[in-house]
């Protein structure tokens, strides 16, 4: 048996025990499962260390022309208050790295969302005003008054009373039929998982069988 | 003092980094450009951490014998493998690590969400019932985008990956703004809060 061999073997084994939880849960399936968060863990704890701490921490703490720069023991310090948390005396030190993560994130969130999420997007649909044939026109008034509806929806400093309950109604229409369209491509992105699972097993792990059995080529 | 440190720093880092997007000179743009790297450093703990809790609870479920111990050994024996071969062959393609990943990791993800699909399937049975018109709507909208994405819908009436694209484009695009501008909003007021320390319960619930 070589390697891909194996390889395939590995990956077929894991799918069909994944997949005997659609008959009911079993050992089999915790078993995967199990596997699967364990070796996950592993993964993203050795990708961070390649693409993030060895890159970011390690090769700024150690230049390439040698030397050593101080500046770059705080974030490694303020990483490591991070794993105090795990010992309920020092867990008030988690705190500091947990202030600098919060402090960092909310200050680049708050401008960036706000001018790709807000200001983009208003943009957007000030820009998409069409002046071509009926239909785009239609299209253009649908998004401009589905847009505002459905913000009128959301805002709830005042009672959706008169006019304003009259718009709310028509933002929820509009974002049952967003919801509904990406539930539908939701649902057609899992399936088209479920057929690569499929076509893997049916295409290249059934046809390795009879070559390991010895029969055929 | 064991609050007012961490939000003195959330306010001098938050500052500092709206002060950045807005004078992208020095040395906000110096301090707002390694704050960044810093963050990626420290929140790069918050996976160690992770991962230090998720090999505690099962080498504590093991010493207990709590439900499903025997299970535990997988996940803490998986974890060894994935992270052992890392340290020593790297992430370099054809190696044991980039080997385990393409041929355990990633289809066990696939499978995990295509399993997806069965669940998904039984929720729109219940979810799409037709009670009142706005769920014949959604009902409607998901049936044509789902109907518009295969080759049968194309063979029933060649309108409907066409009304597909459109509902795609126009109502769905009307509805996710819609969600993501007042999302914005909700960032922004938060953001602020935080900065200013005015929500405070990320600070594990102490006033």
């Amino acid at each position: 048996m070589n390697w891909e061999i194996l390889g395939i073997w590995l990956g077929a084994l894991v799918t069909l025990f994944l997949y005997s939880f659609l008959y009911r849960d079993n050992p089999f399936y915790k078993f995967a499962e199990h596997l699967f968060v364990g070796m996950s863990a592993g993964y993203w704890v050795i990708y961070n260390i390649e693409n993030v701490l060895i890159p970011n921490w390690w090769q700024n703490m150690f230049p390439e022309g040698g030397g050593f720069d101080w500046v770059w023991l705080i974030p490694g310090i303020f990483a490591l208050f991070m794993l105090a948390r795990i010992w309920p005396k020092t867990a008030g030190l988690s705190r500091l790295s947990l202030g600098m993560i919060v402090g960092v994130g909310a200050g680049l969130n708050m401008v960036s969302f706000f001018q790709t999420n807000a200001l983009a997007q208003v943009k957007g649909t000030i820009f998409s005003v069409a002046s071509g044939g009926v239909w785009d026109i239609f299209s253009s008034l649908v998004l401009v008054v589905g847009v505002v509806s459905g913000l009128v929806y959301f805002f709830f400093s005042k009672a959706h009373t008169g006019i304003m309950g009259k718009t709310a109604n028509v933002g929820i229409t509009i974002l049952m039929v967003a919801f509904g369209a990406s539930f539908g491509y939701t649902i057609m992105a899992r399936l088209s998982l479920l057929i690569g699972r499929s076509q893997f097993l049916l295409e290249d792990w059934i046809p390795t069988i009879p070559r390991l059995l010895g029969i055929g080529g | 003092m064991r609050l007012i440190i961490p939000l003195a720093i959330t306010f001098t880092a938050g500052i500092v980094m709206i002060l950045n997007f807005f004078i992208p000179h020095q040395p906000f743009r110096f301090l707002g450009e390694n704050l960044q790297e810093w963050y990626m450093i420290v929140a790069s703990g918050a996976i160690f951490l992770g991962v230090m809790n998720l090999m505690h609870v099962h080498t504590r479920k093991i010493r207990l014998k709590l439900k499903n111990w025997k299970y535990s050994p997988v996940t803490i024996i998986g974890f060894l493998v994935m992270f052992v071969t890392g340290l020593i062959y790297g992430v370099t393609e054809n190696l044991p690590f980039d080997y385990l990943f393409m041929n355990m990791v990633a289809p066990m993800g696939a499978t995990m969400f295509s399993l997806l699909a069965f669940f998904v399937a039984s929720a729109a049975f219940r979810a799409f019932r037709a009670s009142n018109w706005r769920a014949t709507l959604l009902l409607t909208s998901a049936f044509l985008v789902m109907l518009g994405q295969v080759p049968i819908g194309a063979m029933l009436w060649d309108k409907i990956p066409l009304a597909k694209v459109w509902l795609m484009s126009i109502p769905n695009v009307a509805g996710q703004r819609a969600v993501m501008i007042g999302a914005a909003m909700g960032v922004v007021s938060t953001s602020l809060r935080m900065i200013f320390g005015i929500e405070r319960s990320w600070l594990g619930g102490a006033d």
